[in-house]
C-alpha cells in the first residue's frame, strides 16, 4: 500500500485516497468545435509509460481535495507532488528496477 | 500414555504444569510450553499425518513455519481451524486436533492404498488423463477428493481486530541479530517495532548451543531483554507473524491472541515503517533421496529445537546425514542429552571442523557416504547408506543397512527470503554458500544474521547493530555484499541410477507430494521455465510456498537443465508467508458491520407500521407495508390503488440531496446538466438527467432553484455521493475558475413523499403557511414554509404521476413530520406506501428509472432528451460524444412502451425484442424489455423497453423472446397511464 503524502493533511495509506488517473489532460471544447478524433483523443487515449507517470489523486477519506503527483510505475515511489493548477514537474530519471 | 520421549531435565517447558489434550482421536498429555508437535513427539507419536496426493504416511519434519507433513484441523464446530501446522500451535490444556486428509486417521487412513498407485501418477497426470471429452466433466470429482481440511460450516463467534502503528523502524525477526539491530535503533532515538512469531524473545538462542559475545546464550539473551525494557521506544509484538511486505515499507503482521475469555482471537497489524529490518534466519534444506519421507526422517535443526526448547528427544538410535558442517552440532548436543547416535554420514569428503570433536566424543563419522534407502513400517526402523562421489552418485557395491529410529538430515541452509522477495527485493545464487541469498534492495531497509547469510553469530550481531544505526539514521542501502563464508557443497539429491535405482520415491516437495523424477519427467516433456515448472509438477504450490523444497529443486533442474542455479532462477513468492485466516482479514467489518446501513428519520414508524424492509444501496428503506397474511403482490396492488384513488406517503429520504451555490452555481449546472439551466426560475423545479464525458446517462433528478444563486441538486439515492465527489472533481481540477461550492446535504433533510389526488387536501391541514392553491403553487415548482418552528420546504413534483408534494424538514423532525401526514391524512384513507409500488406507478406513468431504464450504452437521445439538447447553445459534460457518428446513428435503441398483444402476459424483464417474423433463436435481438410490471390502475400489463428505431415504430408488432417462448407485444407509447398529464396539474 501507497503512502501519500497529501499536501494538506500529510502522509497518509493509499486506502484514504482515490487515483484519478492521468493528469495535465486538457478538456478540448466547446462541442462544435471539436474534432471526432480530438474528442476520442482526450476521451480515451491515455499515457502508460515505464517511469514516472503524472497523476491526480483525490483525498477522499480525508481533506477530499485533489491533488497532482509523480509515481513511478515500476518502484511505486511517489516523488513531487503538486497542486492541481501548477504545471508538469521536471522530475529526473531514477534507475529502473524490475 | 506416557510421554516416553521426554527428556529428564531442559527445555523452556514447565513440567508441574501438565497439558491434556487429544490428537486423532487419542488422549495425550504435554506441558506448558509445548507446540503441539513437540507434545506429540514427546508421547512417542510418529505417523502425524498423510501425504496430500498419494497419502503415505508422514511424521513430523521440522519444527516451524517449514513444517510440511503435519497438518491439522483444530478443533471441532463454528472455532474449527484447517491446515494449521502442528508445530505452529501452542498446546493448551483441552486442544482437539486431527490429522487432515486422511480416514479415520493418519495412523489407519482407508486411502493408503493410493501409493500403490503412485507409478500411474505422474506430474501432468490429471491434464494427460482426463482430457476427452472435456477437464469439466471430470473436474467435479476430483475437486471433491482433493484438499486438506475442511473449512467451518458455521458462522465464527470470535472477534478479530486491525491495528495500525508506524515506526521509525520495523524488526522482523527477534534472534540475536534482530535483538541486537533493535536495541540499537531504539538508542539511537529511533521509534522501533519488534515483530517475532514467538511467545519469548531470542530466535535461535532458544536452542542453540554456544557464546554469544563471550557470554553464554542465556544471560546475553537476558541482558538484552533488560536492554529492551529500559527502552521505552521499543514496542514489542510477541506472537506475531509478519507475512506481507508491500510498498512504501507497509508491513504485514498477524498477533495470535490466548484463546478463551473476551478479547479478540487475532489481530491483525499494518505497521509503516520508515526503514525495515529482516532478521528473518534460515531454513534448512531436506536431502533427497529414495524413501526420504517416511516418518522418523527429520530436519537436524528441528531436532535441536525440540531438544532444548521443548526438552524432547527425537528418538533412541539417531542417525545423521548432512553436507555441512551445522548437524554435527545437533550429533553433540543429542549425545549430551544421552541420546545414542549411531552415525553421521557426512556426503562431503575431506576433514570438516567439527570431526575431531565428533572422535572425542565417540560419535561415528563416515565421509563421502550419503543415505539411499529407509525401511520401516510405521516409521523409520533402517537406513541404508552408500559411498557417494562428489556428484552425489552413489557408488554400487558400497550399501550397507544401519539400524535407526531417527534419521536427522541436513541439506544447508536458505535465507528466509520471502518478506525480501515480496518487498520486491532481488536475489543472487551465492556460490560459495550454495543459496540464494539478498542482492539489490528494492525499498528502504537492511538485512542482518542468517537472512543476509551470515551464518558466523558474532560477526551477524556486529553487523546487525551497524544496520539498526543505519536504519534509526534513515541511510539507505541499495545492494548487499556478499558475505564472508565457508564454502559449501551442493548435495541437491542423492543419484543411485548408478545403483540401478530411480527418484521416483525421491520426495522434493513433501506437502504437494511432488519427486525428483517428477521434475525430471517434466524436463524430458520440454518445460524449460522454472515458474512452468513449478505448476506443472506443483512444487511450491502447497501453503507453505515451497519452504523446504523450492531450492532443492532449482538444484535438481540446474543439473538436468545443465544451468547454474542461478540461471534457473526463482519463483516469487508472493504474501502471505505464512497462512493467514480469512477471519484475521476480515476483521470487525463482518454482519452487520461488513457494510454499515443508513437508517431513516422514521425508522421506528415503518417498524410499528409492519413494513417490509430492503436493502437499497446504502439504506435500509420499505419496500412495501403488508397487512396480515397478506402476499407481496397483493400489497403493492392495495398500495397504489390507495395512491392513485386516495393518498399516500412514502419515506423519501434517501433521495440525494446536493447544495449547490455560488455566483457561478448557474454557469457550473449548465455545464453538468443537458437540460437547460439558465431560464430556470427562482422557486421552480426541471427533471434533469446528467451524463458521463462518455455521453452515457449517469443519473437524473429535479433542481430546484431556491434564490438567485443557490439550487438544489436532486439525485437518485444510489449515486448521491458519488455525484458530490464527481462534482467536485470538475471543479477542484478542471474549472477551477468557477466560484462554486458544492455540498451534500442528503441526511440533513428528512423528506416525505405526499402522492395522490387527496395529496393537496391533506398537506392543507399541516399548517406549512404556504398558498397550496394550484395557481398560486404549481407542479414543478417550490416553497418554504413553517410547521410550528420548524422550517419546511414543499417541491410539488411527482415521480408516481399523481398530484405530490416532496416535503422536506430538518432531519431530526423526520418522524413527527411523518406521523403528522399520517395523522393528517387519517380522514382521507391516507397509508403508508414502498419503494415497490412507487416503481409500479412510475413505470405505469412511464418515468425513466437510471439504472434499469438505461445501461451502458445509453445517450440521452435514446430516451427522449434529444430535442431538450438541440435547444441548448451552451456545451455541457458528455455533450461532443452525443455526436459522434455512433451517437448519430438512425438506428439507435430507444426507450418505448410495450403493450403485449394478449393483453393479460406479463413481459419479462430482460426479454429480447424481435420482430414479428423472428423464428429461430439464432436471429437478431433489437431490444430488451426494461421494466415490467402487472398494473394495478390499468388491470393488464405494462412494460418500457430499448427498442432499435422505437419511437419510429410505435403501433408496430413485434415479439419477447425469452428462454424459447416468443410472447407476441405492440410497440406503444411509454406513457400508459394519464398521458395528458391531467392528474400532475390538478
Amino acid at each position: 500500500m501507497l503512502k501519500i503524502d497529501c499536501p494538506f493533511c500529510g502522509p497518509r495509506d493509499e486506502a484514504e485516497f482515490r487515483c484519478g488517473g492521468e493528469s495535465h489532460i486538457q478538456r478540448p471544447g466547446p462541442h462544435d468545435a471539436v474534432s471526432d478524433a480530438q474528442w476520442a483523443d482526450y476521451l480515451y487515449m491515455r499515457q502508460n509509460p515505464l517511469g514516472w507517470h503524472f497523476e491526480r489523486w483525490l483525498h477522499a477519506a480525508g481533506c477530499r481535495q485533489w491533488f497532482n503527483l509523480a509515481r513511478h510505475t515500476v518502484t511505486h515511489e511517489v516523488r513531487v507532488v503538486y497542486a492541481m493548477t501548477a504545471p508538469k514537474p521536471q522530475v529526473e530519471a531514477t534507475e529502473v528496477r524490475s | 500414555m506416557s510421554q516416553a520421549f521426554r527428556s529428564s531435565q531442559g527445555g523452556r517447558i514447565d513440567r508441574s504444569r501438565p497439558l491434556r489434550f487429544r490428537f486423532d482421536g487419542r488422549e495425550y498429555t504435554g506441558y506448558v510450553g509445548d507446540t503441539l508437535a513437540s507434545a506429540l513427539l514427546a508421547n512417542g507419536v510418529r505417523v502425524t499425518g498423510r501425504s496430500f496426493k498419494y497419502h503415505r504416511p508422514r511424521g513430523l519434519m521440522a519444527a516451524g513455519f517449514e513444517e510440511a507433513n503435519t497438518l491439522v484441523q483444530l478443533e471441532s464446530g463454528a472455532r474449527t481451524q484447517p491446515n494449521l501446522r502442528a508445530t505452529q500451535i501452542e498446546l493448551y490444556d483441552g486442544l482437539e486436533a486431527r490429522a487432515v486428509n486422511c480416514w479415520p486417521n493418519a495412523r489407519h487412513d482407508v486411502f493408503g492404498f493410493f501409493q500403490l498407485l503412485k507409478p500411474f501418477w505422474p506430474a501432468g497426470f490429471y491434464y494427460k488423463t482426463f482430457m476427452a471429452p472435456s477437464w469439466h466433466l471430470y473436474e467435479p470429482a476430483i475437486r471433491h477428493g482433493a484438499g486438506l481440511g475442511v473449512s467451518p460450516k458455521l458462522a465464527d463467534p470470535d472477534v478479530y481486530d486491525k491495528c495500525h502503528a508506524q515506526a521509525d523502524v520495523i524488526v522482523v525477526g527477534a534472534g540475536p541479530s534482530g535483538l541486537a539491530a533493535a536495541i540499537a535503533a531504539a538508542r539511537d532515538g529511533a521509534s522501533v517495532v519488534l515483530v517475532d512469531d514467538k511467545p519469548a524473545l531470542g530466535g535461535s538462542l532458544q536452542y542453540e548451543p554456544g557464546l554469544v559475545e563471550g557470554l553464554p546464550a542465556a544471560d546475553w539473551l537476558k541482558a538484552r531483554e533488560d536492554e529492551i525494557r529500559s527502552l521505552p521506544n521499543i514496542r514489542v509484538l510477541g506472537c506475531t507473524t509478519a507475512f506481507g511486505y508491500y510498498d512504501h515499507n507497509h508491513l504485514l503482521a498477524n498477533e495470535l491472541l490466548p484463546a478463551g475469555g473476551t478479547s479478540p482471537r487475532q489481530r491483525l497489524w499494518k505497521i509503516r515503517g520508515r526503514q525495515i529490518v529482516l532478521a528473518t534466519g534460515a531454513l534448512e534444506r531436506p536431502l533427497v533421496f529414495p524413501n526420504n519421507d517416511r516418518p522418523g526422517v527429520m530436519l537436524a535443526g528441528a531436532a535441536l529445537q525440540y531438544l532444548h526448547r521443548h526438552g524432547v528427544l527425537p528418538g533412541r538410535r539417531v542417525a545423521i546425514a548432512t553436507n555441512n558442517d551445522s548437524a554435527y552440532a545437533v550429533a553433540f548436543e543429542l549425545r549430551k542429552a544421552g541420546v545414542e547416535v549411531v552415525q553421521i554420514a557426512d556426503s562431503r569428503g575431506g576433514q570438516p571442523a567439527p570431526l575431531a570433536q565428533a572422535q572425542v566424543l565417540g560419535i561415528p563419522v563416515t565421509m563421502t557416504c550419503a543415505p539411499t534407502d529407509t525401511r520401516g513400517r510405521s516409521g523409520l526402523q533402517r537406513v541404508e547408506l552408500h559411498d557417494v562421489n562428489g556428484q552425489g552418485q552413489a557408488q554400487p557395491g558400497t550399501g550397507r543397512w544401519l539400524d535407526a529410529d531417527v534419521l536427522l538430515v541436513s541439506g544447508g541452509w536458505n535465507p528466509t527470503v520471502h518478506l525480501f522477495s515480496q518487498s520486491g527485493g532481488a536475489l543472487r545464487f551465492d556460490d560459495q554458500q550454495q543459496a540464494f541469498v539478498p542482492h539489490r534492495l528494492a525499498q528502504a531497509g537492511h538485512l542482518v544474521g542468517a537472512a543476509a547469510g551470515q551464518a558466523e553469530r558474532d560477526i551477524a550481531v556486529e553487523a546487525a547493530r551497524v544496520a539498526g544505526r543505519d536504519a534509526a539514521a534513515n541511510r539507505i542501502v541499495r545492494e548487499l555484499a556478499p558475505v564472508a563464508s565457508t564454502a559449501q557443497a551442493a548435495l541437491w539429491s542423492v543419484n543411485v541410477e548408478a545403483i540401478g535405482r530411480g527418484p521416483s520415491k525421491s520426495w522434493v516437495d513433501f506437502a504437494s507430494d511432488s519427486t525428483e523424477s517428477d521434475l525430471r519427467l517434466s524436463a524430458r516433456e520440454n518445460f524449460v521455465s522454472v515458474e512452468h515448472f513449478k505448476r506443472y509438477t506443483t512444487t511450491g504450490m502447497m501453503t507453505d510456498q515451497g519452504k523446504t523444497s523450492n531450492v532443492n529443486a532449482i538444484g535438481i533442474l540446474s543439473g538436468v537443465l545443465g544451468k547454474a542455479p542461478g540461471e534457473v532462477g526463482t519463483t516469487r513468492f508472493r504474501p502471505p508467508f505464512n497462512p493467514v485466516t480469512f477471519g484475521a482479514i476480515a476483521g470487525r467489518n463482518v454482519g452487520a458491520y461488513y457494510r454499515p446501513l443508513r437508517q431513516l428519520a422514521a425508522q421506528e414508524a415503518h417498524d410499528a407500521a409492519g413494513a417490509k424492509m430492503e436493502d437499497y444501496g446504502a439504506w435500509m428503506r420499505p419496500a412495501f407495508y403488508p397487512q396480515a397474511g397478506e402476499q407481496e403482490s397483493a400489497t403493492i396492488h392495495r398500495e397504489v390503488l390507495a395512491v392513485r384513488s386516495g393518498v399516500g406517503i412514502l419515506d423519501y429520504s434517501p433521495l440525494g440531496k446536493i447544495l449547490v451555490q455560488g455566483p457561478d452555481a448557474a454557469e457550473f449546472l449548465t455545464r453538468v446538466y443537458v437540460n437547460n439551466v439558465r431560464t430556470l426560475k427562482v422557486g421552480a423545479c426541471r427533471y434533469g438527467l446528467m451524463l458521463g464525458e462518455d455521453g452515457i446517462v449517469k443519473d437524473d433528478g429535479v433542481l430546484t432553484r431556491w434564490s438567485e444563486n443557490s439550487y438544489l441538486v436532486g439525485t437518485t439515492s444510489g449515486q448521491a455521493d458519488r455525484i458530490v465527489e464527481w462534482m467536485e472533481e470538475w471543479l477542484q481540477c478542471e474549472w477551477v475558475d468557477l466560484d462554486v461550492t458544492v455540498e451534500s446535504v442528503t441526511t440533513q433533510w428528512a423528506v416525505v413523499m405526499l402522492a395522490g389526488p387527496k395529496a393537496r387536501e391533506v398537506l392543507s391541514r399541516l399548517d406549512s403557511g404556504i398558498d397550496l392553491a394550484a395557481a398560486a403553487f404549481p407542479h414543478m415548482s417550490a416553497r418554504e414554509g413553517r410547521i410550528g418552528d420548524v422550517p419546511v420546504r414543499v417541491a410539488r413534483v411527482s415521480f408516481t404521476g399523481e398530484l405530490g408534494y416532496e416535503i422536506s424538514v430538518p432531519w431530526q423532525y423526520g418522524l413527527s413530520l411523518w406521523n403528522a401526514l399520517l395523522e393528517a391524512g387519517k380522514p382521507l384513507g391516507i397509508i403508508p406506501f414502498g419503494i415497490e409500488s412507487l416503481m409500479v406507478m412510475r413505470t405505469e406513468k412511464g418515468f425513466l428509472h437510471v439504472g434499469s431504464d438505461t445501461d451502458g450504452l445509453t445517450l440521452p437521445q435514446d430516451v427522449g432528451f434529444g430535442a431538450i439538447i438541440d435547444k441548448k447553445p451552451e456545451d455541457f459534460i458528455g455533450r461532443r460524444t452525443t455526436m459522434t457518428p455512433d451517437g448519430r446513428r438512425t438506428d439507435r435503441r430507444q426507450l418505448v412502451g410495450l403493450a403485449p398483444v394478449d393483453g393479460a402476459s406479463l413481459l419479462p424483464v430482460g426479454g429480447h425484442v424481435v420482430d414479428a417474423a423472428f423464428k429461430a433463436a439464432s436471429g437478431h435481438t433489437q431490444g430488451w424489455v426494461t421494466s415490467s410490471f402487472m398494473s394495478p390502475t390499468l388491470g393488464r400489463p405494462v412494460a418500457l423497453a430499448l427498442v432499435e428505431r422505437g419511437r419510429e415504430r410505435l403501433g408496430e408488432q413485434v415479439q419477447v423472446f425469452d428462454g424459447g417462448k416468443l410472447l407476441p407485444a405492440k410497440i406503444v407509447s411509454m406513457t400508459a397511464y394519464d398521458p395528458e398529464g391531467e392528474r400532475l396539474r390538478m
